[in-house]
């Protein structure tokens, strides 16, 4: 976990001061509405459909118990006792008052956080792998870089008034967790010939209305060019992204409008003639953002524990969780633990402020006093002995947060939708509660296995639904709600947008057409297949035939 | 012309000329087309010629006329677009103009850190705004994060790190 110096503890101060200055003037009516909003959204502050919503940084999906008791806090002192992590790895309130939002920051600068930058044309929150530090795949940690990106990033003078958001994610791991290729910058640490660790850059990746897979432009980054590769990107983005049409503006349009090459080409004259220097990742720089990093205080084990092995043997439902919601870790005698938000109680990617606090209790006893936010709405403890896994386990049973259902179909991406959000047509938690009402019996989610559905409420995919093996997505006719579906996607190694499946579906079709789809899969299904692997191999005809083709038979029948 | 500089308001006799009005007495500030149309007779005037790129125009188009104008404006039809910071800079850090940068249209007091930052050292704030207030948004932080070629030494400087 990094540690703020007095220097980052004064920029977030003197953040906390300056919003407060801004939104007395807007309050006090000096500040006009359309001069106030952008810097309101630099400051993660939307005004929304009931209430403002605000967001809160998380920097590369990373919690210390602490954080996560004032997040708690601020629930509970300022909102309605609950908040929402996000896709980006962030969290959202969703009734703070406008007037106390700045004493919201001062609470949040306390605990070393803050909202710079969740919102607005700017540079977003860095994201990365929850599994960051511990994955076996990991060439390097990533979350130095995430660091330096992020201080790098913040109230950079140049890019603040971007032609639109602009986000960035990093992995360090062969395999990709953190959705990366949909980003307008990925960054996949790799090594070149001579075995230097480095980055494999991609560019205008992106969901929205015009989703894309991004593009490599560079197979090979050295470290210290990290920054000044940066910054050459977003000057050429800058300057040639375009600015007449808000739908437009994102930086993969500009990099399929130019092509890939000519991107590259133009990202590269910019960094030849700047001044590279001033920019390099210097040894001791690098150096002294790894110091700052707390490692978690490990002991020697070698394997799993037996009172574990003994636990697996004697607990049925212990070991159905064991074996959804932990993951394999690069010690022995370790696991990494899912904790799902999932549930059947509460929308997808919610945590009440009791939780909040019980999981940093937890995560100080099991998991080195650190949380880590997912892109799938999930968190993990990362750092668990597997000795201690069955007193996790009945600690987060006792807050209905050991539901075993990582990675099934249960374990939905979900914007908030028309419950909360102004941008929505359509509704996703309810849907999300639909599926998650029919699909209960473990047997059969464990039988469909690795299914990743992701819904959005609009066409502005907050909900990844392009990329979910099943993507729904919500829309409005006349007035009603109906949802698209689509299959194939995926936002992991093998990034691919999905297809469309046919016309939109009436809200109460959604969860039969989703078994009617299933049914399919599991009539095709060839050994271990996943539902992707399946579709990719039997292609879209079966799925189409087997919703619409029925509904044509009703047709000329009646 | 109502400008900030150097920490202070002051009225200096700069004028914004719209293409295709007549030339006024005194200092001027020239869109990029009429200084590249009527470079000679501009310089043969008496009183200053300064140049006004928009956030299309690429400040190259300028490096070889750089010792010869005091000024260059930088023009912002709406605070949200951020071209022009990529445009100082430039003019700044890669072709090493030493000359007023002025922040010229939307101007406003909450931009004005970022503008600094990027080497813009007179900003002419829009109509009506209280230039004595925002001189307090220079000075929102004390410290900052990225080297871009202003007189602020960048925290991971400060840290001793190199």
């Amino acid at each position: 976990m990094y540690q703020y110096d007095n220097y980052d503890q004064t920029i977030v101060d003197e953040r906390v001061a300056q919003f407060r200055d801004q939104t007395e003037r807007f309050l006090a009516g000096q500040l006009a509405d359309d001069e106030y909003r952008p810097l309101r959204l630099m400051n993660g502050l939307y005004l929304q459909r009931h209430a403002p919503m605000l967001r809160v940084a998380i920097p590369y999906g990373l919690l210390s118990s602490d954080q996560l008791r004032m997040l708690a806090h601020i629930a509970r002192k300022y909102d309605k006792n609950y908040g929402h992590f996000s896709t980006r790895q962030n969290i959202q309130y969703n009734w703070p008052r406008l007037e106390q939002v700045p004493d919201i920051l001062a609470d949040l600068a306390s605990v070393q956080m803050h909202a710079i930058q969740t919102s607005g044309n700017c540079i977003r929150n860095v994201t990365s792998d929850h599994l960051a530090g511990v994955a076996a795949d990991e060439i390097e940690d990533p979350r130095p870089y995430c660091e330096i990106l992020r201080q790098w990033s913040t109230f950079h003078p140049e890019f603040s008034y971007l032609p639109r958001k602009f986000k960035i994610a990093v992995t360090g791991a062969t395999e990709d967790r953190a959705a990366v290729a949909v980003h307008d910058i990925g960054f996949y640490m790799t090594r070149n010939d001579t075995g230097e660790v480095g980055f494999r850059v991609l560019v205008g990746g992106g969901l929205g209305r015009t989703p894309y897979i991004g593009a490599i432009i560079r197979e090979f980054l050295p470290k210290r060019d990290l920054l000044s590769y940066s910054e050459a990107i977003l000057r050429v983005y800058n300057r040639f992204g375009r600015r007449d049409n808000k739908y437009k503006a994102r930086i993969k349009i500009l990099v399929n409008a130019l092509g890939a090459a000519e991107f590259a080409t133009r990202v590269e004259d910019e960094w030849q003639q700047m001044d590279r220097d001033a920019l390099t990742l210097t040894d001791a720089a690098l150096a002294d953002i790894k110091r700052r990093f707390t490692t978690p205080d490990y002991q020697a084990f070698d394997g799993d524990a037996p009172a574990f092995a003994a636990k697996l043997g004697e607990d049925a439902a212990f070991k159905r969780w064991v074996s959804r919601n932990t993951h394999a870790h690069k010690l022995p005698g370790y696991r990494a633990v899912s904790v799902s938000l999932k549930t059947p109680e509460r929308p997808p990617g919610d945590a009440t402020d009791a939780q909040m606090d019980t999981l940093a209790d937890l995560a100080e006893r099991y998991s080195a006093a650190e949380i880590r936010v997912t892109h799938e709405q999930n968190l993990v403890f990362a750092d668990v002995a597997t000795q201690d896994l069955y007193a996790l386990w009945q600690g987060l049973d006792a807050l209905g947060l050991a539901v075993p259902n990582i990675g099934t179909l249960t374990d939905m991406i979900c914007c908030p939708g028309l419950d909360f959000c102004a941008l929505a047509n359509a509704g996703s938690i309810p849907i999300a509660a639909d599926i998650t009402n029919a699909f209960n019996d473990y047997d059969y989610l464990y039988d469909i296995g690795e299914l990743k559905i992701k819904m959005s409420g609009c066409m502005n995919a907050c909900g990844h639904h392009h990329v979910g093996h099943i993507g729904i997505l919500g829309v409005d006719k006349k007035g009603v709600e109906f949802y698209q579906l689509t299959l194939g996607g995926s936002a992991a190694s093998d990034a691919v947008l999905g297809d469309r499946l046919g016309p939109a579906l009436e809200k109460e079709r959604v969860v039969p057409v989703i078994r009617s789809l299933l049914d399919v899969y599991l009539e095709h299904r060839q050994e271990d297949e996943r539902f992707l692997d399946t579709y990719r191999r039997i292609g879209m005809t079966p799925f189409k035939d087997r919703v619409y083709g029925a509904e044509d038979e009703i047709r000329r029948s009646a | 012309m109502k400008v900030i500089k150097n920490n202070t308001v002051v009225n200096d006799a700069w004028q914004l000329v719209d293409d295709g009005a007549e030339l006024p007495a005194g200092d001027v500030i020239v869109s990029l087309g009429r200084w590249q149309q009527e470079r000679d007779a501009l310089l043969a005037r008496d009183g200053q010629v300064g140049v006004a790129l928009t956030g299309d125009q690429d400040p190259a188009a300028l490096a070889d006329d750089l010792d010869q104008l005091p000024l260059i404006g930088l023009l912002f039809p709406k605070f949200t677009d951020g071209r022009n910071y990529s445009s100082a800079r430039l003019l700044r850090e890669r072709f090493g103009y030493k000359g007023e940068l002025r922040a010229l249209g939307n101007v406003l007091r909450d931009q004005l850190f970022y503008m600094q930052r990027c080497g813009i050292d007179a900003f002419a704030l829009a109509e009506g705004r209280d230039a004595d207030a925002a001189l307090q948004s220079l000075r929102d932080f004390s410290k900052v994060y990225q080297d871009t070629g202003d007189s602020a030494t960048p925290v991971w400087r400060l840290r001793g790190a190199v």
